[in-house]
């Protein structure tokens, strides 16, 4: 990441400095001392201010935790279920029962590999109908129990595939959509990464959507935005900006209700703290939540995605 | 990954397709029509089996190629009349229009965009909310244009289905929605994608209320406008040979990084993968459509089967 390199040329530096300060003495520990503070400002001023461009790189970053990095340790006593019943096992979703707590939870999120081989396997977190369906079918289960879902979403889109659009891409999305929104139990969606359009919003209809600080959640990828309308895909970073799809954006926008605070730096440089801070975030939303009936609940849910738009009523 | 790419194909066909859009810069097609010494206007060249054919006989055809029967884009306008008991029916939420929430601009800016739409097309946005009468049976039919922006779904496309649909259960009648469109419109960002989820939860609230919804598959029907309402119909009609799915054809190819096999997201393709009910012609759909909302009726049509 560019914006990283800065540092790796500054942590080299102090770490020469650190070597030579045995030899040189005073005036090599206050070269380190002034080098050590530099790092910092520049360290908290670039993350105090990152575009959203940046934001996007960091929430795409190969380091970042991903769904079963939080699932193993948020959750206790994880036992992952597999297949959709119907064609397969789509392993770019993950997804079964969990304890939190005291409580008892179904989990499910998409979930890319970690390095190449696994990233294959895992179709880089891109779902197929199967995955999608195996999610409503986990969904499902979780209705019929009464057991709060929880949903993981770190995903660069669906997979825009030949067997993908062959087996019904779209009415799997529909599907999830359509169904998620009448399930009778509460529904915790938090953006760790990438919130990729509809593979994203597959999993994402909820009573409450949090975003991890430097997560983002767009109806495209600024590329493809920038491909289609500034006919260039290398104006990704103004598409970005105009998208208005950082976490920051999407809070104001009222798509989101909470940002989660990420360990500066981005949550990869600390992923147990940030696990911690998503784990106390879905207790508070399980705690507000666990009041309601399931009518209002549902009710809540449909007014909520109901006055979703903007527009204008002209008098006539 | 992008999916809701505009069918980048089926936009640049329409917008080359000299029947029903004049442009002031001619598109290739007229230049060789002058070549041929076509007289212009009169004749056109159908764009699927490329036989050179008397503009007002297709017209005459509800617009469908008498050489190969394809399907020629038609406005929503069109459509309705051709669906409604005399061609006659009301609109209604004419009075929603588009803002600019995000101020977003790429090379153009979205506000003049809009601008430019509303005036080739005369509507404000890319749908038509409509009521009538299809074989005496009162329906709402919400019918988008892709003429504007490519019958993207943004605010106002959302709203109006949601209010279409709410029509519906106001007047216990069902509902029919053509879907002509490349999907979510990237202008209005998040709030675009959140028109699924919108659009799909006051489908559900038909389903509650025992009240059909039917959705008819123009040519496009991709992107998120495929994979929310225009997907969940009770019924789901296509017209032939349109193009449906859910991710843009140059994306797949990109991401498979081969050419895509003939026929791949036809409506044909989707009806022999189980995908949709039925496919129907142009000239059938109107009887089509009475017949299945008879079979879903109480009783019979309270106008009389004329609509009278
Ligand atoms: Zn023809």
């Amino acid at each position: 990441m560019d914006f990283e390199k800065q540092f790796v040329e500054l942590d080299s530096a102090i770490k020469e400095m650190r070597q030579l300060a045995t030899e040189w003495g005073d005036s090599a520990r206050q070269e380190l001392k002034r080098l050590k503070k530099k790092r910092q400002k520049v360290f908290y001023e670039t993350y105090a201010k990152l575009t959203p461009w940046q934001r996007t790189l960091l929430a795409r970053h190969p380091d970042r935790p991903y769904t079963l990095d939080y699932i193993n340790i948020i959750f206790s006593d994880f036992i992952e279920l597999h297949g959709d019943r119907k064609f397969g096992d789509d392993s770019a979703i993950v997804g079964g029962l969990a304890q939190l707590g005291s409580h008892k939870v179904v989990v499910i999120g998409h979930q890319k590999g970690r390095g190449t081989k696994e990233n294959i396997s895992r179709n880089f977190g891109m779902a197929s109908p199967e995955g999608f369906r195996k999610a409503l079918r986990i969904m499902k289960l979780a209705e019929k129990f009464r057991k709060p879902i929880i949903t993981f979403i770190d995903t660069p889109g669906a997979y825009p595939g030949l067997g993908a659009e062959e087996r019904g891409q779209a009415e799997a999305i529909a599907r999830n959509i359509y169904e998620m929104m009448f399930l009778r139990v509460p529904i915790i969606s938090i953006v760790t990464g990438e919130g990729g359009s509809g593979g994203a919003l597959a999993l994402g209809v909820a009573d409450r959507l949090l975003m991890l600080e430097n997560s983002v959640y767009s109806v495209i990828s600024p590329e493809g935005c920038a491909a289609i309308l500034w006919k260039d895909h290398t104006k990704a970073n103004e598409a970005a900006t105009a998208l208005h799809m950082t976490a920051q954006d999407l809070l104001k926008l009222k798509v989101a209700d909470e940002i989660l605070k990420e360990p500066i730096g981005g949550a990869h440089r600390n992923p147990t703290m940030m696990a911690h801070i998503v784990r106390r975030a879905i207790l508070r939303c399980l705690a507000q939540m666990s009041r309601l009936s399931e009518d209002k609940l549902l009710e809540d849910r449909y007014r909520r995605y109901r006055q979703y738009g903007v527009f204008r009523e002209l008098v006539e | 990954m992008d999916h809701t790419l505009w069918s980048a194909a089926a936009l640049s066909e329409l917008w080359r397709n000299p029947v029903w859009f004049k442009r002031e810069n001619k598109p290739k097609e007229k230049i060789e029509n002058k070549k041929l010494q076509i007289p212009q206007g009169l004749w056109i060249r159908c764009k699927n089996c490329k036989e050179i054919i008397y503009k007002k006989e297709v017209e005459r055809n509800f617009d469908i190629c008498p050489k190969c029967q394809y399907h020629f884009y038609i406005s929503a306008q069109k459509r309705l009349s051709l669906l409604y008991d005399q061609g006659e029916y009301n609109t209604f939420d004419d009075h929603l229009q588009p803002t600019d929430p995000l101020k977003f601009r790429d090379r153009k800016k979205y506000r003049d965009r809009l601008k430019e739409y509303a005036a080739l097309t005369g509507l404000k946005d890319a749908i038509i909310s409509s009521e009538g009468t299809i074989g005496g049976y009162r329906v709402v039919i919400c019918a988008m244009e892709f003429g504007f922006m490519g019958g993207s779904m943004a605010s106002v496309v959302g709203e109006k289905i949601v209010r279409g649909a709410e029509r519906c259960l106001a007047e216990k009648i069902p509902l029919i929605t053509i879907a002509c469109s490349g999907g979510a419109r990237m202008q209005e960002g998040i709030i675009s994608l959140m028109q699924m989820a919108k659009t799909s939860a006051a489908v559900g609230k038909l389903a509650e209320a025992g009240l059909p919804f039917i959705s008819i598959l123009t040519d496009p029907t991709t992107g998120g406008v495929s994979a929310s309402f225009a997907m969940l119909g009770d019924i789901i009609i296509s017209e032939p040979k349109a193009l449906i799915g859910f991710a843009g054809q140059r994306v797949i190819e990109q991401t498979i990084g081969q050419e895509l096999p003939p026929g791949f997201q036809t409506a044909e393709f989707l009806l022999a993968h189980g995908m949709i009910d039925m496919i129907v012609d142009r000239r059938q759909m109107r009887s089509t459509l009475i017949k299945i909302l008879s079979f879903f009726a109480l009783g019979p049509p309270p106008q009389g089967p004329d609509g009278q």
